[in-house]
């Protein structure tokens, strides 16, 4: 992952560099005004922009929810096949998974948000003189705000963003706070899939259940992060390591639940499906980084909040 | 050529033997030897004894680790039969459920039933019938060259077709994203989540598929020497043909609906069989179970404790053995037919 990130680092830098060459002005330096209507040029996560966008099309469902919730939401034109919500947004039949760079380029957009560069659809949508924003998916929290304030200043709203990422920062730590103390940190299982993929303290998700002070059962299966913070684990050892929490982030895509949990072989005699601390989560918001975080927060600090101390 | 037959039947039952204890004794949560051996004493009627182990850790025991051992046996033993039964079918010692397109097929169609939605019950039904209609692509694509086709023609015709399935299961798993995840695990081969429930589904499979193959041992003896004698020996050559073909594709497709895609062990094996004890189907059907089933659970434990807490996937353990030994038997092979 380590390496994954730089290589995403190296492709960030060279696509700053080419759409730097790309557009005829020199980048004005960043600004951090709130007047949005006097701030372009604006250049933010790699990419400068000469005027407000009008017409922007986003492949990534995160980057969706974050437009819309800092006010962008009339700007946007198109979203991909993903992007479920809020339930006003434009969906398409463009995917972010298989980006095709003439079909984005026939929504004559302004600029592109996306979350993988795959397909080499910057470099392709680049050559086409069209703005991208790579939304890589976020690490931590703090990576995930970046990327809000990032696209504030692109869209013309750093005002909203900067109040959002306040908000969400705000609540966070109150639901983080609300928790009772212990003298031994509880323990946890996030499952992503049915055949026990799950996500390790390094993710995204993982650094915001370790903020609620918990520990990850998974983190052992990926110790130097090869699998890029995704292990398959082994059923023995879970059984074995036995969470006092299980959150099932499974439940749309795999029809997964408490009652599927207990019924695997062994799992029965795990403590979290004894006292029924099996958590079902909303697969759609555990597994972005956008402003519903404060959901997924609020279900994971509501199910330890209720572990007896 | 059977002169050393009975000591390869003592290796054969040595390495099941030897397979499944380990396999049964190491893992990826440890418990004491002497608390297994205790654990599974008192399986049989009338044992009660202490071992001293946990009810968690009796579960991981019995409910995991054993029917994990006991599914590796019936997996191994089933790609082993119905790889050596389809070289003896096809007359080509390269006939493997996965180059004749047949893993290709019961994959494609498992696959579309994991991505529609489907029940998973359907699984085995599905994976037959992609099967069937793989191996018979296959055969039709390989015979297309005339009635002395060559064993060359069926393996690129397999190929061919595999290929052509493979595109439909990647464009498959593109247009449903959602269920990448389960349809790679299971691509990549697993023993891993059912417990009992799959083993309890395999086994009349697996035992089905024995008997009618085992049975028609002597027809593959005679298959080897060509349909005109065999027919000249009152077999029907095309009747025990499609029989073996349906009885190694049920059981392929039944093997590959609850361990998903593990390649090269319907090659891998009959092949060091043949090479060990001779080329007599009656040696080589009954012998590549017993090595089949101890390959594939020596090669679990590997894949679940090489990088325990995390799984390998076991069809990258069997296919990192297979395929050196895969092109060492092209070699020889080659070497032969010159």
């Amino acid at each position: 992952m380590a390496r994954g990130r730089r290589t995403l680092a190296v492709i960030l830098a060279l696509v700053a560099v080419t759409a730097g060459c790309a557009s005829p002005d020199e980048p004005a330096p960043p600004t951090s005004s709130a007047e949005a209507s006097a701030a372009y040029p604006v250049t933010a996560g790699g990419v400068t922009l000469d005027q407000r966008p009008q017409r922007i099309v986003s492949l990534s469902p995160t980057a969706t929810e974050v437009l819309f919730a800092i006010g962008a939401g009339p700007q946007v034109v198109a979203v991909d096949d993903r992007s479920d919500f809020p339930a006003d947004a434009p969906v398409t039949d463009l995917s972010g998974f298989q980006p095709n760079a003439e079909s984005i380029s026939a929504r004559t957009p302004d600029l592109v948000v996306i979350s993988n560069d795959l397909n080499d659809i910057v470099a392709s949508l680049t050559t086409l003189k069209i703005p991208v924003y790579l939304a890589a998916a976020a690490t931590s929290l703090d990576d995930g705000f970046r990327q809000w304030r990032e696209l504030g200043a692109l869209t013309g709203h750093p005002a909203e963003a900067e109040d959002l990422v306040g908000r969400v920062g705000t609540e966070i730590d109150k639901l983080v706070a609300g928790l009772p103390e212990r003298a031994t940190p509880l323990t946890y299982y996030y499952e992503l899939g049915p055949e026990l993929y799950s996500a390790t303290s390094t993710t995204f998700v993982g650094a915001l259940l370790g903020r609620a002070g918990l520990t990850n059962v998974a983190d052992p299966a990926d110790a130097n992060g090869a699998a890029g913070g995704y292990p398959q684990l082994n059923q023995e050892f879970l059984v074995k390591a036995n969470p006092d929490l299980i959150f099932l982030a499974d439940v749309t895509c795999c029809g997964q639940s408490a009652a599927t949990v207990a019924a695997r072989p062994g799992w029965n005699t795990m403590t979290a499906v004894q006292r029924k601390q099996v958590v079902a989560l909303d697969d759609d918001i555990a597994s972005r980084w956008g402003p519903r975080v404060v959901d997924l927060v609020r279900a994971v600090t509501d199910a330890v909040a209720k572990v007896p101390a | 050529m059977t002169r050393s037959q009975p000591l390869w039947w003592l290796t054969g039952l040595l390495a099941v033997a030897v397979a499944g204890v380990a396999g049964l004794a190491f893992g990826p949560v440890r418990l004491p030897p002497v608390a297994v051996a205790t654990e599974i004493l008192n399986l049989l009627p009338g044992v009660r004894m202490q071992s001293g182990l946990s009810e968690r850790e009796v579960a991981v025991l019995l409910q995991l680790r054993l029917p994990r051992v006991v599914l590796g046996l019936l997996v191994g033993a089933m790609l082993a039969l119905a790889g050596a039964a389809y070289q003896g079918v096809f007359r080509n010692p390269l006939a493997d459920p996965y180059l004749l397109g047949v893993a290709a097929g019961a994959g494609l169609a498992a696959s579309a039933v994991i991505a529609l939605d489907g029940p998973r019950a359907l699984l085995p039904a599905a994976a037959f019938a992609g099967a069937l209609a793989a191996i018979g692509l296959t055969y039709l694509l390989g015979a297309a060259g005339g009635r002395d086709r060559s064993p060359a023609a069926l393996i690129l015709a397999g190929v061919a077709v595999a290929a052509f399935l493979q595109a439909g299961q990647t464009w498959l798993m593109q247009r449903h994203a959602d269920d990448l995840r389960e349809i790679y695990s299971w691509l990549l081969g697993r023993l891993a989540t059912g417990g009992w429930s799959d083993v309890r589904m395999l086994l009349p499979y697996v035992v089905g598929t024995a008997i009618v193959v085992l049975l028609h041992r002597r027809e593959l003896d005679v298959l080897t020497v060509g349909d005109e004698e065999a027919a000249g020996l009152g077999l029907h050559p095309q009747r025990s043909r499609l029989i073996l073909v349906a009885a190694a594709s049920l059981g392929t497709a039944a093997a590959v609906s609850v361990s998903g895609l593990i390649g090269f062990v319907g090659v891998i094996v009959p092949h060091t069989v043949r090479l060990l004890a001779g080329a007599s189907y009656r040696a080589i059907l009954p012998l590549s179970m017993l090595f089949g089933a101890a390959f594939l659970m020596l090669a679990d434990l590997l894949a679940r404790t090489a990088a325990a807490p995390a799984e390998v996937p076991i069809g990258v353990i069997t296919a990192l053995c297979g395929a050196p030994f895969f092109v060492l038997v092209l070699r020889t092979h080659r070497r032969v037919a010159l």
